[in-house]
């Protein structure tokens, strides 16, 4: 499965404030808590193995 | 209560000079059916519209006319729809730049563009940029050319409100003149009297929100350039002159600047012309000439009342909602709320609707504001952040977004103001056309097209409309002493794809303002009698 790096989000800039505003009230362990397991969530959703591969590497090269 | 009036700004157009009124000379305070208070856009808009549909207006104003310094700038297809139906849009669009494009910039790296009307077949341009003295002044001389052919709208320069006393059945309230004060009554008193409303404050009545962290300078400068009349708009500029940026073309050789300053500055600093021209240097470069026309720094924010209608107050524009402008939603907004009371209060000043009609005013203008806030707030917040969390978070959709298309549409610089749709309020029933069009579905405003010599829209408003597309409806009918009209149309492809989509007929029922009430396959009476007496609350 290739990555997908074209627009594929249904409502970004609702997507976008939900994010934020998941973060409101927490200090910065915790956002960085909370990311990395909203990442683990979402990587189970990919699942494919080369696929996350790739957004490894995507997001390196950022 | 009698302080003397007081200039709170200069004015560059005295379009209503102080003229002693015979109300000022009355043994009894005159009554007036509509007072509008503040000669705004908003307030100019609803003065004209009311006065075109034949009702007396006085509108009250604390100064003669169009105050300089800038605001805003841009105006929205649907604003200059509802003053083109005024009169006063064929100025605009002769003098406004047309513009549709806009490209976000962050460093030196474009990362995302818009095309926001990137279909033919309308009258009006998705925007123009115009400066808000001029669109004042455009609609002050439509209202004088409606006088001229016997509309009766007064405008009182130098005419403050200073204290309403409000009634079950009206309005009492003290106005100051450069020669003392007098008293008033109106039947409906429209409070435009912007974000400051002295009106909501003698109300004693709320105005709670958000204010955004942040200071924006505003330059407005005179150059010859050739750059696009594209909205270019700039993330971390790599010209350093703020945390963004923003240039965007104005008529007569007039350029908007816009840069981010941060929160803790001097203001006053800041202002000094050295310090505006170093800013504006780095952007345009060493060798661009310009004069600086116009600076200002604003704070932006994000706030609305509880409830627009307060018995017989009604408020609107910025009176009643306030938003950052990223989007341009501020005047583009008020112009809406306008023309939304306006067909109402027509109805009830005629007699042929109750009061409550003003209540559908309050719920939809409530849900545009709500919209209107959310969407300017999420575009304040992308510019600035207001966590640590939130501003990695927007430092990452910048990076990826030079690379990688799917961050472009998370990258938010304004979205711009389009108008709401009510449908999922009351007074709007069930879609009945299987396969309509979702854009001119029940609640919508209606999307121009191409119609003989002109467009569809021109044929379209000032009553209830029956639009037959390949289907039969009445020439006309009066319902309640409400004038019903029809209009029938074989579609073109233009019309087709904006009102039929994959059925082969419909019909349209449309309010005064050209929001769709209702549609269905053909005509039924009983079906458009059920349907505008359901939304006019009978
Ligand atoms: C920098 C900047 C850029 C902007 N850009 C845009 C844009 O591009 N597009 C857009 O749509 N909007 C924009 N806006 C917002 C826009 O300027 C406002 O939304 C608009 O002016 C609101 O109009 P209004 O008629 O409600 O109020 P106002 O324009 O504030 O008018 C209120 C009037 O009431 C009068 N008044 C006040 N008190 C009294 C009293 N007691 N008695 C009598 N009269 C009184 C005032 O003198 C004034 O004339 C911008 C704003 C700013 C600051």
């Amino acid at each position: 499965m290739a990555l997908v790096l074209t627009p594929n989000i249904d409502n970004p800039d609702g997507f976008y404030d939900a994010l934020v505003q998941a973060h409101e009230g927490l200090n910065a362990d915790e956002s960085a808590a909370f990311n990395a397991r909203l990442i683990l969530i979402l990587a189970n959703q990919v699942g494919n193995e080369e696929t996350l591969r790739a957004a490894l590497k995507t997001a390196q090269g950022a | 209560m009698t302080a003397p009036l007081t200039d709170r700004y200069a004015v560059t157009h005295r379009l209503y000079p102080y003229r002693r009124s015979a109300d000022q000379d009355a043994a009894e305070p005159a009554r007036h059916p509509v007072v509008v208070v503040g000669g705004g856009p908003v307030g100019l808009v609803t003065a004209l519209d009311l006065g075109l549909k034949g009702h007396r207006v006085v509108l009250l104003d604390d100064h003669e006319g169009v105050g300089t310094g800038s605001r805003a700038i841009c105006f929205s297809k649907r604003t200059l729809e509802i003053c083109h139906r005024l009169g006063a849009g064929e100025q605009m669009l002769d003098k406004g730049v047309v513009w549709s494009r806009g490209r976000v910039f962050h460093d030196r790296d474009e990362i995302y563009a818009f095309d926001l009307l990137p279909e033919a077949g309308h009258r009006h341009p998705a925007f123009i940029n115009l400066s808000q003295i001029d669109f004042e002044r455009f609609l002050a001389e439509a209202i004088a050319r409606a006088n001229a052919e016997g509309a009766q709208i007064e405008l009182r320069g130098r005419n403050r409100v200073d204290a309403v006393d409000p009634r079950a059945d009206g309005v009492s309230f003290d106005v100051m003149t450069p020669e003392g004060p007098y008293q008033m009554e109106a039947d409906w008193l429209i409070a435009c009297d912007g974000a400051r409303s002295p009106v909501r404050d003698m109300l004693g009545l709320g105005f709670e929100g958000r204010v955004f962290e942040d200071n924006f300078l505003i330059a407005d400068v005179r150059m010859t350039a050739d750059f696009p009349t594209e909205r270019w708009f700039w993330f971390e500029p790599w010209f350093k002159s703020g945390a963004s940026a923003l240039l965007h073309k104005q008529p007569d050789d007039i350029w908007r600047i816009d840069f981010q300053l941060g929160w803790d500055i001097d203001r006053e600093e800041e202002l000094k012309e050295d310090n505006v021209r170093a800013r504006v240097d780095a952007m345009l470069g060493p060798d661009v000439a310009y004069k600086l026309d116009w600076t200002s720094i604003y704070t932006f924010q994000c706030r609305r009342m509880d409830a627009f209608v307060q018995g017989r107050v009604v408020f609107a524009g910025d009176s009643a909602h306030q938003v950052s402008p990223f989007g341009a939603r501020g005047a583009n907004s008020g112009v809406q709320d306008a023309e939304n009371l306006a067909w109402r209060l027509d109805l009830i000043l005629r007699g042929v609707a109750g009061e409550t009609l003003m209540q559908g005013y309050n719920r939809e203008r409530v849900m545009a504001a709500d919209e209107n806030i959310l969407n300017s707030t999420r575009a304040t917040d992308f510019l600035t952040p207001k966590s640590a969390v939130s501003r990695t978070f927007r430092d990452a959709v910048l990076h990826l977004a030079s690379d990688h298309a799917f961050a472009r549409p998370l990258v938010n610089s304004g979205r711009l103001s389009v108008p709401c749709v009510y449908g999922r309020l009351p007074g709007f029933g069930a879609d009945a056309l299987e396969g309509g069009p979702d854009r001119s579905r029940p609640g919508a405003p209606c999307p121009d097209a191409p119609r003989g010599e002109g467009y569809l829209l021109d044929g379209i408003g000032d009553g209830f409309q029956l639009l037959g597309i390949n289907a039969f409806v009445p020439d006309a009918f009066d319902l309640d002493g409400i004038a019903v009209t029809g209009l029938q149309l074989e579609a073109d492809a233009d019309i087709k794809a904006r009102y039929l989509g994959v059925a082969d007929h419909a019909v349209y029922l449309i309010r005064p303002d050209q929001h769709v009430v209702a549609r269905w396959p053909v005509y039924s009476a009983e079906a458009v009698i059920a349907a505008i007496r359901a939304h006019l609350g009978r």
